[in-house]
């Protein structure tokens, strides 16, 4: 009992703050309609300055606690109310995805470059001292003053919440907003107080639970807040994003389950190496498949949600037929001159990262094809084409093929991974097969991908130049670049070809109303699984193709918060068209080369640029960049019938 | 001589919502190319039945059997291909698309028209008899001028045509229309009675038309099937419905 109790109280303070994480997501969820990906950000913003206050400018750790927890994270709640989220409030589930993914990566991108400290070590424990053992349970079970302060701040917070909930006017007109906020509204009742309350109360969670689990990392770094906000999803979803008090306990069992079994499990067996890291995204895909309530997520339960207008229409993409012309001459002129400037005068660095950029825009292209076509969510593709180069990489090594054709059988797998979860999130639409997608992600980066068998370790496989059967084939020569171009250019065509045909229909049919496209009798099981399969191909092949660029293959390459960051750059670059993913490619490694050239805390200005582009999704689903190009394209097709003094087409005005 | 087997049949239709009752034990048949107008107070549960009929609820008893083949478990889109339309109450139209890709669309789906080689070859780009096919539809549901507007620019009106229009073209041999008045004017409604009425002459499609618009209802239907927590209360012509204690009961509260 007593080695029990030993292994368990270490996961006391991950218990709790996964029990605070979850209740807070939930607390938003059920009072805003949004699931708020923007939470480990909140938390990780919490505990930076926690640190950075008590660390760097030694200020009192009650005085940093006030500001970083009651007064940082409240407040950024509610400017996310106001300025974000209030203002999508009935837009679709994609767009509130995004844009909490935005804040995800765009928030610990940003902190650094503010505070100008991107290594804060040494956070304290708030409360009590934690290298002082203050209780024993049993006769040798120590409980130090951090274990302490995270149990008691947990039980206060959520007796607090229940109290909040259960006793108040408030806490009422929060219940009701959950059923209908219009009804409420129509009830004499503030509705938008009632929704920033719940985001302030819920920032104030992010920020205690990221301050509970600061003094548990020596470093305070972004990933592992992300990592852990996803653990707490799957004790969110263990309560069906309903029921705070499951939300709560799931969290604790979760924390010291894994501590407990991570005491009994002999270290040496896969159960500890792989299964026991993954083990609270195994729970979040049981929940997914188990749970009946996360299949229903985004349906509509407001009985008065029928009242709202339809979403405005993306700006026309209808060019006129001069404009057009001009327009497809201009794109093979810049092809033409990209591809003679490559092969001549360009330095040989920039080929390099210019060459990365056509990689990246494959995988991105699955990301159109997947979101912007189809309108599904996967947070997934940098493991699927990490699938496909881990793949063509052990082939080599052991069965000695060549690294191009290891890489078509790579394509193959990470397409049938792809299928495998699009058959495995049937019954999942929106943000459900969103989490499944993320649950995945996980799994490969804690069970897969690390193992020696797989990636070679975490050093990964560095990739012989014999394996790729042309000596030419060097990454940083002209070779590779015609390689490149030519697969991107087919992968575009064939995206393109997609998209106008008769598949691309039935994708676009499905994107706009899932209930209207079955109506019609359209297979919607079927075309999930192809364009999933489609989609997993794409991004084997476009990390088969980085792969060979990049010469070694890491883990680290492919993992799920790369997955989150290509969603955010594509989004901006454009969603929707096959221009946009090469548009993203590019922009990213040209933005990161300059950047080079920047100092050193700006480095992650790139994610916070591509993050701000992002929450102009919901407004401009097509994309901000793309939608300044059709802007310009109309004001430049005016301008050509001002010139010749006849009115411009009607379609080509769209909105502004 | 033996009657032939009904379009339709719906045998002891019941569904709960926890521990409310939305439809319990309703039964009714539609012949081929009858017009029946399922009526019914706020909450009757006609919706309901009509969801049931298409497979996006599972009733938790009783029977939908179309043309003599019991439907039981079937997804809506194999429903949909069997010869069953629908319009919806709250409008689902794919926003971004085009009125006349709606209708090609729903066409190719009706032809099982889709082979990832042929895209990828730009073998699909629509032939002369499907762009004909939706001009015809989209004349006889007044959407010509509209053909190259995205839905998401038109209003609800005319997207509730898009709806209708979509769901004729492939020509069901059962259109579940629900409410498709809802959110209409006066002039609106009257020229959605009039398509309704020339598809049923001119097509034979059956129709099952959930309504509350009295004019739309006495307009279109051959008889109408009254509804009321979830029961059926009457069935009979829309006259002979109407004059019945328990529907003046049901609509007014008045014996």
């Amino acid at each position: 009992m007593e080695q029990l109790l030993g292994f368990a109280v270490p996961g006391v303070p991950y218990g709790c703050a996964y029990a605070v994480f979850a209740v807070g997501l939930v607390l938003t969820y059920r009072a805003t309609g949004v699931f708020n990906f923007g939470f480990g950000a909140q938390a990780y913003a919490s505990a930076f300055v926690f640190t950075w206050l008590v660390e760097d400018h030694a200020w009192p750790t009650w005085g940093a606690f006030v500001l970083a927890v009651v007064v940082l994270g409240p407040g950024l709640g509610l400017v996310f109310d106001r300025f974000l989220f209030r203002r999508i409030a009935s837009t679709n589930t994609t767009a509130k995805i995004v844009t909490g993914l935005s804040l995800l990566v765009g928030i610990p991108a940003l902190l650094p470059m503010v505070f100008g400290n991107a290594n804060l070590v040494g956070a304290p424990s708030i409360m009590f001292n934690p290298n002082t053992v203050y209780v024993h349970l049993g006769a040798d079970v120590p409980v130090n003053g951090m274990y302490l302060s995270a149990a008691i701040l947990t039980v206060a917070m959520l007796v607090l919440l229940v109290l909040l909930l259960q006793t108040t006017t408030l806490g009422l007109e929060m219940r009701a907003a959950v059923e209908s906020r219009r009804l409420l509204e129509l009830e004499g009742v503030n509705a938008q107080r009632v929704t920033a309350t719940a985001w302030a109360v819920s920032g104030l969670m992010a920020g205690l639970a990221g301050v509970l689990l600061a003094p548990t990392e020596a470093t305070i770094q972004a990933p592992d807040y992300i990592t852990l906000m996803v653990a707490a999803i799957a004790a969110a979803a263990c309560a069906a994003l309903r029921s705070m008090p499951i939300a709560a306990v799931a969290g604790v069992l979760i924390g010291v389950v894994s501590l407990v079994a991570q005491g009994y499990l002999p270290t040496s067996s896969v159960w500890y190496s792989a299964v026991l890291p993954a083990l609270p995204f195994i729970v979040l895909v049981a929940a997914l498949w188990v749970v009946p309530g996360l299949r229903h997520l985004d349906e509509a339960t407001d009985p008065l949600s029928s009242v709202d207008p339809p979403p405005p229409p993306p700006v026309a993409r209808v060019r006129g037929r001069e404009i057009d012309r001009v327009v497809r001459t201009g794109w093979w002129l810049v092809l033409g001159a990209f591809a003679i400037s490559m092969l001549t005068w360009i330095p040989r660095a920039w080929e390099t990262v210019l060459n990365q950029g056509m990689a990246y825009s494959v995988i991105f292209l699955s990301i159109t094809l997947l979101t912007g076509i189809a309108g599904q969510l996967s947070l997934a593709q940098a493991t699927l084409a990490g699938v496909a180069a881990f793949t063509a990489g052990q082939l080599a090594m052991h069965a000695g093929l060549n690294f191009l054709a290891g890489g078509a059988l790579g394509v193959l797998a990470a397409a049938a991974v792809a299928m495998l979860l699009a058959l495995s999130s049937l019954r999942l639409r929106g943000l459900g097969l969103a989490l499944m997608t993320l649950a995945a992600a996980l799994l490969f980066d804690t069970a897969i991908f690390p193992a020696q068998s797989v990636s070679g370790g975490t050093g990964g496989l560095s990739i012989a130049s014999s394996w790729l059967g042309l000596p030419l084939l060097a990454p940083d020569g002209h070779a590779y670049f015609v390689l490149a171009l030519c697969v991107l250019a087919l992968c575009a065509a064939g995206v393109t070809m997609v998209q106008r045909g008769t598949i691309g229909r039935f994708l676009s049919a499905m994107r706009g109303s899932e209930i209207g496209a079955a109506g019609i009798g359209v297979n919607l099981p079927w075309q999930r699984v192809l364009v999933f399969a489609l989609s997993g191909a794409l991004a084997g092949v476009g990390g088969t193709l980085l792969a060979i660029q990049q010469t070694v293959i890491a883990p680290g390459q492919f993992n799920y918060q790369l997955s989150l960051a290509f969603v955010v750059i594509v989004v901006t670059a454009g969603v929707g068209t096959v221009e946009g993913a090469i548009q993203a490619g590019i922009g990213l490694v040209v933005i990161q080369e300059l950047l080079q050239y920047a100092p050193q805390r700006l480095q992650g200005l790139t994610f916070v640029l591509f993050a701000i582009g992002a929450l102009t999704y919901s407004a401009h689903p097509e994309g901000i960049v793309e939608l300044e190009k059709r802007r310009w394209t109309a004001r430049a097709e005016r301008a050509l019938a001002r010139l010749r003094s006849e009115p411009a087409p009607a379609t080509a005005s769209g909105r502004s | 001589m033996t009657t032939p087997a009904p379009l339709l049949s719906v045998r002891g239709l019941t569904k709960s919502f926890g521990g409310a009752v939305a439809v319990s034990d309703v039964s009714f048949d539609v012949a081929a190319g009858e017009s029946v107008g399922l009526i019914g107070p706020n909450g009757a549960g006609k919706t309901t039945v009509c969801s049931c009929i298409f497979g996006q609820m599972r009733p938790d008893a009783g029977s939908v059997r179309f043309c003599g083949r019991e439907l039981g478990r079937l997804a809506t889109w194999r429903r949909a291909r069997l010869g069953i339309g629908r319009t919806y109450q709250r409008v689902e139209v794919f926003p971004e698309m085009t009125v006349r890709d709606h209708l090609l669309v729903a066409l190719r789906v009706r032809h099982h028209d889709a082979r990832l080689w042929r895209d990828l070859l730009g073998r699909s780009a629509p032939r002369a008899d499907e762009l004909a096919r939706v001009e015809e539809v989209l004349e006889i549901v007044g959407l010509s001028e509209v053909a190259e507007v995205p839905a998401a620019a038109l209003g609800l009106g005319t997207c509730r045509l898009v709806e209708l229009a979509r769901a004729i073209v492939a020509e069901p041999r059962l259109l579940l229309a629900d409410e498709p008045s809802s959110g209409l004017d006066e002039h609106e409604t009257r020229e959605l009675a009039a398509v309704l009425g020339t598809l049923q002459a001119t097509r034979g499609m059956a129709v099952l038309l959930v309504e509350h618009d009295v004019f739309l209802v006495d307009a279109v239907v051959d008889r109408a099937i009254v509804m009321d927590l979830g029961r059926v209360i009457a069935s009979g012509t829309f006259g002979e419905v109407m004059a019945e204690p328990a529907v003046r009961r049901a609509y007014l509260g008045v014996p």
